[in-house]
């Protein structure tokens, strides 16, 4: 089961928490991550696509937009700060890669829950107590994710 | 470098990697004889309508008015028809946004199939490495060159046209992402590079130490880091200036920058260094560079504003160098947005 919170104390931690997901990941999953800039979004994709087995580096996307490793499943890592309109997110075909068996893992991903959000694991990434710490919150969005992510304590 | 052949090679190339819709014909890889870059001309004049950037559509719609005119500035027709027609037709297939590339590629391999010369895939990157040859044919190589652009930070050494070796890459974010990232957060608009800049000038840049990610021993940067200090300190001291913040983060952006390209050129026994990409219009890096190569005793070579950001005469000048390789690209090629430095993508022969 996934965890419905976890914490970190540095950006090595939040790589590993991305890791451990990576196991949890089926083809046509759909990741969306929200945090502040310098959250430490891509330092988590940075574990989950290791954690996935891909070899490439994984940078940050804003400019390119979308960036794809290959692992034991191919991940579109994306990054919607930079679109504006919805359309432009249509743009990048993103639905194909998911059709193909890919897993969309997507920052700023706040724009695209009208698109992905009804079936999605939405993971927030805030700051902790000090400027190191991390605490990271996974939301399942559909009936599949539900059933994959421990219910939040209240 | 091989001297050019008798017969003067002419080569028109597109590149429509990122937002700009940009088309140029350069004879011998070496003399600009039409560059135009769509934000250059005033389109909502002269074709009428907003030009939207990002999109591929925006490509669609520009592609044929700024292909038109690189053809007209060098006395071809729209047909391709007149005096020296063209040898080769380049077009960017990566890295970049894949619907954009599309459309400079399509039109690319279209133009060569229907004038019947050859059609050649150029890296984006590769291409940049070009500018300074295009503004400097006797630059004294090897030279180590500074790759930095919103989309990209490389330190590459070039041995000749075709030769080239990367020495070191962001592991993270690239330098003017980090830029365009600090400028968004401090409410200094976009493009975050020029905002920066201009801001930096009424700071002081010793105000905040802000970490520097050296990564010992390695060419490699990391701007990831620099990016949450920066969101850290200012969330922790609401009161600082602005103009310091920017400045101080300006800084160690410039002085990672340099010393890791100082240290490149020493290891790999350059002649000199090279600024390239948008980031290489920073008045501070300018500065700091120069300094730093007269110091050592290197040579350096600082672009013009139009060369460091995106432009097809640099691919023109890529694709030249590739076409008298004989490094053409097979018809059936198609995009690569993810392509890497010097990877094989855009030589698979035609």
């Amino acid at each position: 089961m996934i965890p419905a919170e976890v914490a970190t104390s540095s950006p090595e931690e939040t790589r590993e928490v991305g890791r451990r997901l990576a196991g949890a990941l089926e083809p046509g999953d759909v990741v969306l991550l929200i945090g502040s800039l310098g959250a430490g979004k891509t330092t988590f994709v940075q574990g989950l696509a290791d954690g996935l087995g891909a070899s490439e580096d994984v940078t940050s996307p804003t400019f390119t937009l979308c960036q794809l490793y290959r692992g034991r499943l191919t991940v579109m890592h994306a990054d919607l700060w930079r679109l504006e309109r919805l359309g432009e997110v249509v743009d990048l075909a993103l639905d194909e890669g998911l059709e193909e068996g890919g897993v969309l893992v997507a920052e700023w991903g706040e724009g695209a829950a009208e698109l992905f959000g009804d079936e999605a694991l939405v993971v927030t990434i805030d700051s902790g107590e000090t400027t190191e710490e991390r605490v990271l919150t996974f939301e399942p969005h559909g009936s599949a994710w539900q059933r994959r992510v421990e219910v939040a304590a209240p | 470098m091989s001297a050019p052949p008798a017969a003067p090679r002419r080569v028109l190339a597109i590149e429509t990697s990122c937002d700009e819709t940009a088309a140029s014909v350069v004879d011998d890889g070496r003399t600009v004889v039409s560059s135009v870059v769509s934000s250059q001309i005033d389109l909502h004049a002269r074709y009428g309508g907003v030009v939207p950037e990002l999109a591929s559509r925006a490509h669609t719609e520009l592609i044929v008015p700024v292909v038109t005119e690189a053809l007209a500035g060098a006395g071809l027709g729209p047909d391709g028809r007149g005096k020296r027609p063209v040898d080769a037709v380049a077009a960017t297939v990566g890295p970049g946004l894949v619907g954009a590339l599309l459309v400079g590629i399509s039109a690319a391999k279209s133009l060569a199939m229907a004038w019947e010369v050859p059609f050649v895939g150029v890296n984006h990157l590769e291409g940049h490495l070009y500018a300074s040859l295009l503004e400097e044919p006797d630059l004294e190589l090897p030279v180590v060159v500074l790759l930095v652009s919103g989309g990209h930070t490389l330190l590459v050494r070039m041995d000749a046209p075709g030769r080239y070796e990367v020495l070191g890459r962001t592991r993270d974010d690239a330098a003017g992402e980090a830029f365009d990232k600090v400028a968004r957060f401090l409410g200094l608009g976009y493009p975050g590079g020029p905002a920066i800049d201009r801001t930096a000038v009424a700071g002081d840049p010793s105000s905040v130490r802000f970490p520097r990610a050296l990564l010992e021993g390695s060419l490699d940067f990391s701007f990831s880091g620099l990016k949450t200090a920066v969101v850290n300190y200012v969330d922790s001291h609401p009161e600082v200036a602005t103009e310091d913040v920017a400045a101080s983060f300006q800084d160690a952006v410039v002085d990672v920058l340099v010393r890791k390209t100082l240290e490149a050129a020493a290891r790999s026994r350059a002649k000199g260094i090279c600024l390239a990409g948008g980031v290489a219009a920073n008045s501070e890096l300018r500065r700091r560079a120069a300094e730093a190569a007269l110091g050592a005793g290197l040579g350096i070579f600082l672009p013009s504003r139009a060369m460091c950001t995106d432009n097809a005469a640099m691919i023109a000048s890529a694709g030249y160098f590739r076409l008298v390789a004989g490094r053409t690209t097979a018809m059936d090629a198609g995009a690569e947005p993810g392509l890497g430095f010097a990877e094989p993508g855009s030589t698979r022969r035609a």
